[in-house]
């Protein structure tokens, strides 16, 4: 619109309003209504999917069972100069907290959480509470080093106030095998102890590894379709596209009957004389490998071979016509064009093989289970909610990082892209 | 195409593409080529070669409780997240491509995260956050989370046909004297029709073939027909898998030439030559 243009301003309604100005109204209150429809998918993705994950995000710096289980306590140790011993009003505090939880599951939640801290608080807790409650009138600061002379260090007591943070980064640490020592410095677990780097390194690796075949595979199919007149590229595309829609479970299903110990691919291998016995293809990594993959293909040969179907073959003719031998024209002039496609496609099946659960879980062995397997093997077998969190706040920023990436690079999310399993 | 002039490197350049293609498409389609077969295996084993033909392994899973229940909480929770997604997602779409606002990429990232996160760390995060609300273990869960799944979906492709679509129809329905409803009715949702559908497949594809967000929300009672057969599959595979998954393969024949005759007449009403 023009800033003043008295012919436009003279154009009034009845009611002496600028006709421009009843066309702003008219307009603005258009977008509103259309803002509106976004508004119930909006709410829903907010209140069923984003609200949760981001809960299950706090999870994992949350710090609850002092809080929760020794509220007074930590509030009488604000006061605590952090020096000498806390006075008489905190010992009593304590030692009535510690004798209410007596029994009952909070009792084993403080132990634990204060071992974490420092590896032999466990047996002092549960020690002093089954030593509980102390005769009537009893100085608590004088009966609770009496049971152990452990209560008359500052360093317990500092050590419960540390515990007793609102938040910790326990959870977020461990998930990449780091650790703080009692001095509160942050330091490497020992070896024995660490296994999610491990894991996510796996991760990364077998992701990696489908990736590449996924565009060794991928890289000449896109090409011949590409290039094969469309009666003939269409029908490739079918058989591209069948797999692709067949249930994921099924095709699982499928690989076990074509790899296991007498099925076809070792009958095949036998008949051939390449092997005597049957070579063991399954619950290991070549299972994995080959089910991931043979999922995943369609997602890079798709992007490429939209790209391919855009690239004029008037520059590889031009290559060759100015004497170019047709390999190297190959890879100067038709290669670079489908560098997009390569990127899209293979950035995709990473991001998508990362999160991997069910193949891994029904075809894999223990050495195949992928980070998505601990996140499960937390929620539902030991019950450590902390642990699940941080695993997944490592993965999902991994995950969103990579689709930032690919999102910038190679435009809108297309569509026919299914979820990743 | 080979031209009767090639080198003979590019002979064999030429055979070794097809090889290696044909070789990737015997790859891609081999395991549904075999495992169809097997349904009818007279005996018990979901192995090669077959002692003889039989119609056993159907029966069976007709006549098995648990494969039925699965059955029909298939047919309960797939259809009602589809119609779910659809509705909200048509609606958010039309409302993303016809309005702009500070944050509005934002908004369509989340809106189309369900797509990218994990599916595991959205089956935990559900889990956790609908078990105090007692929606862990009910149909009502499950198709809410169903629906999450399904709505990037019909967001990308309803969008992707907007494109198309002129805006100007929508003015001229109105200044005819439409309403908004007669207009959405008459004039939009005819057009974006193949939008809608086609991306109400993608997320039927998705709720039929969802695991395992239905592994950490469903109880028994609801459990989906992928989820009974990951059990089948982990803990007593047999013939009656091939033909829960022959079932199946049929079902997803069917939804692909769906789509494909969705897309030839797409491009028949935009004018592209048939192919």
């Amino acid at each position: 619109m023009t800033a003043a243009n008295p012919t436009l301003d003279a154009l009034r309604d009845d009611g002496g309003v600028p006709l421009r100005t009843r066309l702003r109204r008219a307009e603005r209150s258009r977008k509103l209504r259309y803002a509106a429809l976004i508004l119930p998918l909006a709410l829903f993705v907010l209140v069923v999917f984003v609200w949760p994950i981001a809960s299950l995000l706090a999870r994992s710096v949350d710090n609850p069972e002092l809080r929760d289980n020794l509220p007074l306590t930590l509030a009488a140790l604000e006061r605590w100069p952090d020096e000498g011993l806390p006075d008489a009003a905190v010992f009593d505090t304590f030692a009535r907290e510690l004798e209410a939880a007596r029994g009952s599951p909070a009792i084993a939640a403080i132990a634990r959480r204060l071992n974490r801290e420092h590896t032999g608080l466990r047996s002092l807790v549960m020690k002093t509470a089954r030593k509980l409650p102390l005769a009537d009138g009893a100085d608590a600061r004088a009966e609770l080093p009496a049971i152990d002379a452990q209560w008359g260090e500052t360093e317990t007591w500092r050590t419960i106030r540390r515990a007793g943070s609102p938040l910790t980064a326990f959870y977020l640490l461990s998930a990449v095998d780091l650790t703080t020592d009692a001095s509160g410095d942050i330091v490497s677990l020992p070896d024995g102890e660490a296994i999610y780097l491990d894991v996510l390194v796996r991760t990364l690796v077998m992701s990696l590894v489908v990736t590449a075949l996924c565009l060794l595979l991928g890289f000449p199919l896109a090409y011949l379709m590409a290039t094969l007149p469309v009666r003939q590229s269409n029908l490739l595309m079918i058989l591209v596209l069948l797999p692709f829609w067949t249930s994921v479970l099924v095709r699982v299903a499928a690989w076990i009957v074509l790899l296991q110990n007498g099925g076809l691919v070792n009958q095949a291998l036998m008949a051939l004389g390449l092997t005597d016995a049957p070579v063991q293809l399954l619950f290991n990594s070549i299972g994995v490998y080959v089910a991931m993959t043979h999922i995943l293909l369609p997602f890079v040969v798709l992007p490429l071979y939209s790209v391919m179907k855009g690239i004029s073959p008037a520059y590889m003719r031009a290559a060759v016509s100015l004497g170019c031998p047709p390999w190297r024209s190959f890879w100067k002039v038709y290669f670079p064009q489908t560098l997009p496609g390569i990127g899209a496609g293979a950035l995709l099946v990473f991001i998508m093989s990362m999160g991997y659960y069910i193949t891994p879980a029904l075809l894999g062995g223990p050495q195949e289970q992928m980070i998505s397997y601990f996140i499960a093997f937390y929620t539902n077998q030991t019950i450590n909610w902390g642990m699940a969190a941080a695993l997944s706040a490592v993965l999902l920023a991994a995950t969103l990082v990579l689709y930032m990436f690919y999102s910038r690079y190679f435009g809108p999310t297309r569509t026919g892209q299914l979820q990743p399993r | 195409m080979l031209q009767p002039y090639a080198s003979p490197l590019e002979r064999a350049g030429h055979y070794a593409l097809r090889t290696v293609v044909a070789l990737t498409l015997l790859f891609l389609v081999l395991p549904i080529l075999v495992i169809v077969p097997l349904s009818f295996n007279a005996d018990s084993f979901l192995m090669y070669p077959m002692s003889g033909l039989s119609l056993r392994w159907y029966e069976e899973i007709f006549a098995s409780p648990a494969w039925r229940q699965a059955l029909m909480n298939s047919i309960i929770v797939s259809p009602l997240a589809t119609v779910l997604a659809m509705v909200l997602g048509t609606l958010a779409a039309i409302g993303l491509v016809r309005t702009d606002f500070p944050g509005k990429a934002l908004l369509t990232a989340v809106l189309i995260s369900p797509m990218v996160v994990p599916v595991v760390i959205v089956g935990v995060a559900m889990y956790i956050f609908f078990a105090p609300l007692g929606l862990t273990g009910s149909y009502t869960g499950l198709v809410i989370a169903h629906a999450v799944l399904g709505v990037p979906f019909v967001i990308t492709t309803v969008a992707a046909t907007l494109q198309g679509f002129d805006f100007n129809l929508v003015r001229a329905a109105g200044s005819l004297g439409a309403g908004p409803l007669t207009t959405f009715f008459r004039v939009t949702l005819p057009q974006v029709a193949p939008g809608v559908i086609a991306g109400g497949l993608f997320a039927f594809a998705t709720s039929f073939d969802e695991v395992v967000v239905t592994l950490f929300l469903a109880s028994p009672e609801q459990a989906t027909l992928p989820r009974q057969m990951f059990a089948g599959i982990r803990e007593n595979i047999s013939p009656a898998i091939a033909a829960v998954a022959t079932i199946l393969i049929i079902l997803s024949t069917l939804m692909l030439l769906v789509l494909e005759a969705l897309r030839r007449r797409n491009e028949r009403l935009r004018g592209i030559k048939p192919t």
